[in-house]
């Protein structure tokens, strides 16, 4: 019976009559293929036109630091008639963007690897030994995640103060660690639980320390995990906007970061009436994270999803 | 082979080791030192901090060389009766139901396409052509700073002729439109660049959700004769609640937050007319333009206590059994 109606409806055969169950799949496969052509391209329609909608504003500024003042302000559409790159070294020069580049570069690499290295030492400890108090560490973390930075802000500014830290990158560097500590300590406490025992027994009866087994076997091993939320604390911290502008006030302008500083060039480009400038500093912010992003999206991707997705 | 320096003896306690052995691989310095510096800076930084929030609610502590004081309750009644906090608990209450619902509805539909849409292949259902390509541009915009998203669609939003959509509306004849300067319009056109920014990244979310997914069960009922509609409405659906939920609970706890897109796009920080101000924005004006600590800190309690019950209400609300598989 199987060998005669697996796939085949034939109509023709009197006595072996196609089961059910194989010939209505068959009929309805055959039936919605029409329909698939009209939904396809449909589909294609409505993905194409989110994907311009997010391709076209980013494309837009890019060009738009190419043409002139005056042709700004006329028809938004048309393209740029030369593409000099004088824009972008006034952004540059005298909007001081390099500047705001490169302290941000500074601040987010200083408090990336703190955050990696504090946040992963108190993450091992909390999800591989057992010690009275343990639960209580790691809420007290985890809890950091479900506040709202504003409710801190007023005092968090003023223990800064106390601390003499304002206008100091020292200062925006231990904030910017101290609150991506609950959000870094949760991802990697669930990633090292994940590591095998044996390997770290095997090391630690062979007369490894703790330490020794912590820095040279656990933390190569949970390398996957590490370069995700590497990722995502870079991303997150190079974007931050209202910790820079809480912690370092108008008096430093010299040491702002590039979100201040961008959001500051487009209220003075209105004055300045530069805005070819404006949108040249836009691209110059956009840019690299752009990059970043392309190169390491899978990462991204899958790191992001591994945990929020059960 | 090393011999193991300190063979363990049956039945002799901590193994038979002596005890220096004993001390220097003990545990404890090492929790302790490794626990130490992390827990000190959160503390400081982050703990602290929020507590002292709830103090200085309490008080009218009014600028930096002034000295607190004590008044109780009060900031919170002169909450309940300021006319701007209300307005922006409303503006709150239309991003929270707005934002979300529009957000997952979209970004279902994409992954819709980009995963099941391709009709059956083989062993399972797979997406349209191009959807790794999609996937890769609908998450970019998450991955920029939103303060920069802002300046980026201020020119977009241009309200003469030479904003981006007032130029489009002029090449088929419409009159240019004030997005951000019509009272009506400007909560509505910040919303859409919520909206833009956050599709992407519940498209990825609900993607990982859907391929995880078995695929036995796709295929179970496409045997019983369900149509690509059917298998989306009534099996995924149902399968990707969890992720939806977290993706409800975020996506409010951003309607909370908006400081970054409202100060840098509306008019005036908050306008026109108040048309558009949010909680934080509030708080940020309150503390650092006028000074007035005691009361902003007020402010940011009732943000945190509003977040809370959303959080809580909509994790009540939308719970269902877990299915396992």
């Amino acid at each position: 019976m199987a060998a005669n109606t697996t796939g085949t409806t034939s109509a023709a055969d009197p006595v072996h009559k196609p089961s059910p169950r194989t010939a209505v799949p068959h009929a309805r496969r055959k039936r919605s293929r029409n329909p698939i052509g009209v939904f396809g391209t449909l589909s294609h329609v409505a993905l194409a036109i989110w994907a311009i909608l997010i391709i076209g504003p980013i494309v837009w500024t890019f060009l738009a630091s190419f043409k002139t003042n005056t042709e700004i302000f006329g028809d938004a559409l048309t393209l740029p008639a030369s593409y000099g790159w004088d824009a972008w070294g006034r952004a540059w020069e005298k909007a001081h963007i390099g500047q705001y580049m490169l302290n941000t570069v500074f601040v987010v690499a200083c408090s990336t690897a703190g955050t990696m290295l504090l946040g992963s030492m108190a993450a091992y400890v909390l999800a591989r030994y057992k010690f009275p108090g343990n639960r209580a560490v790691y809420y007290l973390f985890v809890s950091g995640m479900t506040f709202p930075v504003f409710l801190a802000l007023v005092p968090l500014f003023f223990v800064v103060r106390n601390l003499g830290l304002i206008d100091t990158h020292l200062g925006v560097i231990l904030v910017y660690i101290a609150y991506s500590l609950p959000f870094t300590v949760f991802f990697l406490s669930a990633f090292f639980k994940t590591l095998p025992t044996s390997v770290a027994e095997a090391a630690m009866m062979d007369g490894c320390s703790h330490t020794r087994t912590f820095f040279q076997i656990m933390m190569p091993m949970a390398k996957p995990g590490l370069i995700s939320i590497t990722i995502f604390n870079i991303l997150g911290q190079w974007n931050q906007y209202l910790l820079p502008i809480v912690l370092l006030s108008g008096n430093v302008e010299d040491k702002w970061l590039i979100t201040q500083g961008v959001a500051n060039i487009s209220t003075s480009a209105g004055y300045e009436a530069d805005w070819p400038g404006m949108f040249a500093a836009l691209s110059m912010a956009i840019i690299p994270v752009m990059v970043v992003y392309i190169v390491f999206q899978r990462q991204i991707q899958s790191g992001l999803t591994s945990g929020a997705v059960k | 082979m090393r011999h193991d320096k300190y063979p363990l003896k049956a039945g002799a306690p901590s193994g038979g080791r002596p005890l220096l052995a004993r001390v220097r691989n003990s545990k404890y310095p090492f929790i302790v030192g490794f626990l130490i510096a992390p827990v000190v800076l959160y503390v400081v930084f982050v703990i602290s901090p929020y507590i002292q929030a709830f103090q200085i609610a309490l008080t009218n502590w009014k600028g930096i060389s002034a000295t607190p004081q004590f008044i109780g309750l009060e900031n919170f009644t002169r909450l309940f009766e300021d006319e701007v906090f209300w307005a922006a608990v409303r503006h709150h209450g239309v991003l929270l139901l707005v934002v979300p619902l529009a957000t997952i509805a979209i970004a279902l539909f994409f992954s819709f396409l980009l995963n099941l849409s391709g009709g059956q292949k083989g062993a399972g259902m797979t997406g349209i052509w191009g959807s790794k390509f999609y996937r890769v541009v609908f998450f970019l915009p998450q991955v920029l700073a939103v303060a920069i998203v802002g300046v980026l669609f201020q020119a977009i939003y241009r309200p003469d002729e030479t904003g981006v959509i007032n130029s489009m509306l002029a090449k088929v004849g419409v009159e240019p439109i004030g997005w951000l300067i019509d009272p009506d319009l400007a909560l509505w056109s910040i919303m859409g660049v919520m909206i833009w920014q956050a599709v992407g990244f519940y498209v990825v979310l609900f993607s990982a959700g859907m391929s995880s997914i078995p695929k036995d069960v796709f295929e179970a009922a496409a045997l019983d004769g369900a149509g690509r509609f059917t298998l989306f409405f009534r099996i995924t659906l149902p399968l990707l609640w969890d992720t939806m939920q977290v993706a409800w609970v975020y996506l409010g706890i951003a309607a909370f937050d908006a400081f970054a897109l409202v100060q840098v796009l509306s008019v005036d920080r908050g306008g026109p007319d108040n048309a558009t101000t949010v909680l934080p924005l509030e708080i940020w004006r309150t503390a650092f333009n006028f000074s007035k600590f005691g009361y902003a800190s007020a402010m940011g309690v009732a943000l945190f206590f509003m977040t809370i019950t959303f959080a809580a209400l909509t994790l009540r609300v939308t719970r269902r059994e877990r299915i396992e598989f």
